[in-house]
């Protein structure tokens, strides 16, 4: 019972940093029909320039944890919210109304090149950061096994649920939010009736850059390690989890995140490491089998 | 069209520097420095200054140029006459290809450098079945490749089995596998079907790295038996009851001749993949796979089975990818679960797209781009990659459709435009 808490806490932590990221490609999926396979990269840098943000803060500004990891999370956004600016309107944007494929190849040279970026402007090292969150709660004490929350995982989760609150109120309620959902029904209509559809991809690009990049700080902490390699696998896994909750939804990536984050945790908790991705993907060619359009995804009408 | 005043170039130039300098700021200014003490930073300001320069004077100059340059009105060439062209080059290249080996400007490392070359042109000819004729989008093709080098690996230092034995073999399996996979997940559409083969290649690249008694794990496999050419090897001297190629023609024995036998084996696989593509595209089955590509609903309507024609091209692509695995285990005569990751799928299909889907020409032209241009380049190891990304990305920008594309269809009807 204990083990099972303790797996469900982890899972749920893990599952808060996917969701972060499985934002970004299912937006950018919705409004473009592209896998922006450059993302799982974005959040790379996101960590990068989380650390070094960081790292100055603490330079600067002296003692306060709270104030230098604010000050972090802020620069963090910004320039990692540049970056996916940049990454759209060199390497996607010449490319829309081309064959299909065509951005998916730009991306995944654009991944290519912003991995071995990262490897040369920071070093192929893996690079490790003290814990800086310390302390968090006993919550249970069995027999001879402990469930523990720490206080970086209340982070985590606090965060997660704020960015979300945050960025359904954008979707829905802003005019911004207006622009992109009419650009994802319908993007020559929305720009017939005056939408800026190049300024909402713009926008829908720095968004999801903007949440990797606070997963991206979350895992600096979290796991206190980062390489310039980090980026594939959370980008891969974070597709799975849009996919597994119906690509374009907004809520389903969240759900399709906490869902494989819990896989793992519990997978890895009672059966075996090592073959945790296998357990993740294998769940995902399962649901789609049954509900080919992920789990809260929206049929696909073909029309003729 | 008039050049635009300088002055919109002058602001487009400094935007582009703002940009860059941004972007360069955190990632290029700051340098994270590892010692014993712990993490800390290191500063290099002057980079972010060059960066924000050469940028800026890019676009400025880009700018300037796309204001005075006149798109060139060359009439397009009749298609007739392209197929021609096309067919020439063609023969002009298997005809190197074949004398490759014998030009007085060759040695074992140019062959050595084609060989490398031709097992990705051939992976390229095998993915172009899927992608670029079936239009399914395979992100997994590694795997299939993973699986025909470690069937002729595990027989061979397994049972003893020889070469020649197990390529069809090996090729058998990658087929299966390939039913395997296909056979579930063949209802979903494009997307959903890209990550679950990447998905399956990541699966089997796991299973490779942790099944240690079967696979060996991560140290893989080592020692795998050389081919031989009807029994005769190429080695110094022979084990008993053998006898060496250089013996039995009389030659001097020297490690090129090896070298060159299997920079021949792996041309005929790869000469047969195209001449099977090539071929099949003209039967019932081949057509089906383009019609799909274009219209599936249209086909079903007209009473093909999509789940069986998508099956077969999923199978076929596979088998040439086994055949195309088990001639890398056993040039390498090593292989580990490394060889086998998603980078790995990405340049295959990159190669494909880039050549332009469905044309063969073009998938030797991008192979030869992506994968001998950098060979050439090994010294600059570390900006190798990057190089290799920026080019990918230069070239879709460039051309959307891949350097030589064609979706005609193969097949017209007479008098039909």
């Amino acid at each position: 019972m204990e083990y099972f808490l303790q797996q469900l806490i982890n899972g749920l932590t893990l599952g808060a940093i996917y969701g972060l990221i499985a934002i970004g490609y299912t937006m950018v999926y919705g409004i473009i029909g592209m896998i922006n396979f450059a993302h799982g990269e974005v959040y790379m840098l996101g960590a990068f320039i989380a650390l070094i943000a960081y790292l100055v803060s603490t330079l600067v500004g002296g003692q306060s944890v709270a104030l230098g990891l604010m000050a972090a999370l802020l620069a963090t956004m910004l320039f990692t919210g540049l970056w996916g600016w940049a990454i759209e309107r060199v390497a996607y944007r010449p490319l829309r109304g081309a064959p299909k494929l065509a951005p998916l190849i730009s991306a995944i040279g654009m991944s290519i090149v912003l991995q071995n970026f990262a490897q040369i402007s920071q070093g192929a090292r893996v690079k490790p950061l003290p814990p800086v969150i310390g302390g968090g709660f006993e919550l249970m004490t069995g027999d001879d096994f402990t469930v523990s929350l720490s206080s970086l995982q209340i982070v985590i989760m606090v965060v997660t649920v704020v960015l979300m609150a945050l960025f359904t109120w954008i979707i829905t309620r802003t005019p911004l939010g207006r622009a992109q959902r009419a650009t994802e029904q319908d993007m020559k209509m929305a720009a017939l009736l005056g939408v800026d559809v190049d300024r909402v991809i713009s926008a829908t690009f720095v968004m999801g850059a903007v949440l990797a990049s606070v997963a991206g700080l979350m895992v600096t902490l979290y796991y206190g390690v980062i390489d310039f390699y980090i980026g594939f696998l959370a980008g891969i896994k974070a597709f799975t989890a849009a996919v597994l909750g119906g690509i374009g939804s907004l809520p389903g990536a969240m759900l399709g995140g906490l869902l494989l984050g819990l896989i793992e945790a519990f997978w890895s908790g009672y059966f075996s490491i090592e073959y945790k991705d296998v357990a993740a993907f294998s769940i995902l060619v399962l649901v789609l089998l049954f509900r080919p359009t992920g789990l809260l995804g929206r049929p696909e009408v073909e029309k003729i | 069209m008039k050049a635009p005043p300088i002055a919109a170039a002058l602001r487009e130039g400094l935007a582009g520097a703002l940009v860059a300098a941004g972007l360069a700021l955190p990632m290029l200014g700051f340098r994270l420095v590892d010692s014993a003490q712990g993490l800390s930073l290191g500063t290099r300001f002057d980079w972010v200054l060059w960066a924000a320069l050469i940028v800026g004077l890019g676009r400025f100059a880009m700018t300037i140029l796309r204001g005075a340059w006149q798109p060139s009105q060359a009439p397009a060439m009749g298609e007739a006459k392209a197929a021609r062209l096309r067919l020439m080059a063609g023969w002009a290249l298997a005809g190197l290809a074949i004398t490759l080996p014998f030009l007085p400007f060759s040695d074992r490392n140019l062959v050595d450098k084609a060989t490398l070359v031709l097992i990705y042109v051939m992976l390229g000819w095998g993915l172009n079945i899927v992608v670029g004729l079936a239009g399914l989008l395979d992100l997994g093709f590694v795997a299939f490749y993973a699986v025909g080098a470690y069937s002729y690996a595990l027989l061979a230092t397994g049972l003893g089995w020889s070469f020649w034995l197990c390529l069809p073999l090996a090729g058998l399996f990658a087929a299966g596998f390939g039913v395997a996979l296909g056979f579930p997940v063949l209802r979903l559409r494009g997307d959903y079907l890209a990550i679950v083969t990447l998905g399956f290649g990541e699966i089997i690249r796991v299973i490779l790295q942790n099944w240690q008694d079967f696979t060996g794990g991560p140290s893989g496999i080592s020692s795998i038996p050389r081919p031989t050419l009807f029994g005769l090897r190429f080695m110094a001297s022979a084990p008993d009851g053998h006898q060496t190629f250089a013996d039995y023609f009389g030659l001097a024995f020297s490690g090129d001749h090896r070298v060159i036998f299997l920079y021949f084996i792996i041309l005929g696989l790869a000469l047969l993949t195209n001449l099977f593509t090539l071929r099949i595209r003209r039967l019932p089955i081949g057509r089906a796979w383009e019609a799909l590509r274009e219209d599936e609903i249209a086909c079903r309507s007209l009473g093909l089975n999509p789940t069986t024609i998508k099956l077969s091209a999923f199978a076929l692509g596979a088998m040439f990818a086994g055949f195309a695995g088990s001639f890398f285990a056993t040039r390498q005569g090593f292989i580990s679960p490394e060889s086998f990751s998603f980078i790995e799928s990405a340049v295959i299909l990159a190669i494909v797209v880039l050549g332009g889907m469905g044309s063969q020409i073009g998938v030797v032209l991008a192979a030869l781009i992506l994968v001998g241009l950098p060979e050439w380049f090994r010294e600059l190891q570390q900006y190798r990659m990057i190089a290799f990304g920026g080019a990918m990305v230069l070239i879709m920008l460039w051309k959307p459709s891949g350097l030589l594309s064609s979706r005609a269809p193969t097949i017209r009807l007479k008098g039909a435009k």
